[in-house]
């Protein structure tokens, strides 16, 4: 979706402030929320990408206004109602239903370690063939779905260069959507800056964005 | 388990204000909820959060640096296949199943972004700080990278190279800053005191080391 979280390119967002010695979190309750984030999503009732597109929804002025951990303590509120997890009431009067029944956690102390060790790898080992090879040219598509994608705006409709393939992944913009993986090839492509940017920007400049198949078309000469 | 600095931070005071109910409460109430539903555990929180408070963070990511510094296998390896490579130091995991180094030289400057969300190679760097996740550091790494570098004290002439990295799929990029001028002589570990965070996300350079003593 065209949100105001694509941001790349955007002006007038002001100074970036580095904090010198940043705590890892400002406060404990964003220790909590970033917690309860990871253990919630031990349900596997989403996923990653859901999880993305969800912060995405958040109304715009709210995603620029809210800090990082206010985001995700919204986008977790949604997730779960979405889910069947907990209702809107429940959150509401924050008790659980009269009646409701006592879940077991699926993320155990014990289980912490090694289940952040592991990760979720997003690489498929399926055959797939790939439509483009390094050093072709395309065009990033000019297409503006309504629903999740990680095709920035700014690339679209733009010439570069595929500088390598990095395998098969799965494809956020249908598995946000509960769509299927959709598994595909992810490319980095290399863009001179002057085409994303025009003569503004340095002659040797480039950005590199990983794209997948569906994203890029030929060039057609 | 550490409160953070309530000093200094007026700007996320700031930002409190402008919210409808106070965060610590909501988070709170939405965790006594799941609790009592049994959606989570909260010794499974602690865990989570000791985890990345104190076990996770950019010193990992400074080893790696360190490692590829002094031996050139190593190194090689590193840009074969980072994953394996800084797997062989104990590191991966969660945010960093999919590694790529790029390496800083002379002639070419690294820098990495998520501009569409907050990607980030939580592995070897640990949880990203508050400026790389701001909209503008996103929002201006792609369009003006040379002016960011500015900003964080990197000035780089013309005939530098800027790569930018736009962590859009499930790739995380750590950059291999170039060792500076005086650290020959160090051994691995006092290398990777040298290396900070910025330094792997390509908003610094690493410093050469202070003289101490002889």
């Amino acid at each position: 979706m065209n949100g105001v979280h694509d941001l790349g390119g955007i002006q007038g967002m002001g100074p970036i402030e580095p904090e010198p010695n940043e705590p890892v979190f400002h406060y404990e309750w964003e220790a909590r929320a970033f917690a309860l984030n990871i253990a919630a999503g031990a349900w596997r009732k989403w996923n990653i990408d859901a999880g993305r597109h969800e912060i995405e929804l958040l109304p715009p002025a709210n995603y620029l206004r809210m800090s990082y951990y206010e985001k995700w303590t919204a986008r977790l509120v949604e997730l779960l109602i979405k889910a069947g997890l907990v209702t809107r009431a429940e959150i509401a009067s924050g008790t659980p239903a009269r009646g409701s029944s006592k879940a077991t956690p699926p993320l155990t102390p014990a289980q912490v370690p090694s289940v952040l060790r592991t990760g979720a790898a997003a690489s498929r080992n399926v055959s797939v063939a790939p439509r483009f090879r390094a050093g072709e040219r395309i065009r990033a598509r000019n297409i503006h779905p309504a629903g999740h994608t990680r095709l920035p705006r700014y690339a679209r409709g733009h010439v570069g260069t595929i500088d390598r393939d990095h395998g098969v992944y799965v494809f956020p913009d249908s598995n946000a959507h509960f769509r299927g993986e959709n598994p595909q090839h992810v490319y980095s492509v290399r863009f001179a800056a002057r085409e994303l940017w025009g003569e503004q920007a340095s002659p040797r400049d480039s950005v590199y964005i990983d794209l997948w198949d569906d994203h890029l078309e030929p060039v057609r000469s | 388990m550490n409160m953070g600095d309530w000093h200094g931070h007026k700007h996320h005071d700031h930002e409190h204000q402008a919210v409808p109910s106070d965060p610590a409460l909501r988070v709170k109430a939405l965790e006594s909820l799941l609790v009592e539903k049994g959606l989570v555990d909260p010794a499974a929180l602690d865990a989570l959060i000791d985890t990345y408070e104190n076990k996770v963070g950019p010193r990992n990511g400074a080893r790696v640096v360190a490692r590829a510094w002094v031996d050139p296998e190593y190194k090689q390896r590193l840009f074969k296949d980072a994953t394996a490579a800084i797997a062989e130091l104990g590191y991966g995991g969660r945010q960093g199943e999919h590694m790529l180094v790029v390496e800083n030289t002379p002639s070419v400057h690294n820098l990495v972004v998520c501009t569409l969300c907050s990607c980030y190679p939580w592995s070897v760097l640990g949880l990203p700080p508050v400026w790389y996740k701001s909209a503008p550091y996103r929002s201006r790494a792609v369009i003006d990278p040379r002016g960011v570098l500015r900003e964080f004290g990197v000035v780089l002439t013309e005939d530098v190279e800027v790569r930018v990295w736009d962590s859009t799929a499930e790739l995380r990029y750590l950059v291999l800053p170039e060792r500076p001028a005086g650290a020959e002589n160090l051994q691995e570990d006092d290398l990777a005191a040298l290396v900070t965070r910025d330094a792997m996300i390509g908003t610094a350079k690493v410093a050469a080391p202070q003289r101490a003593g002889a």
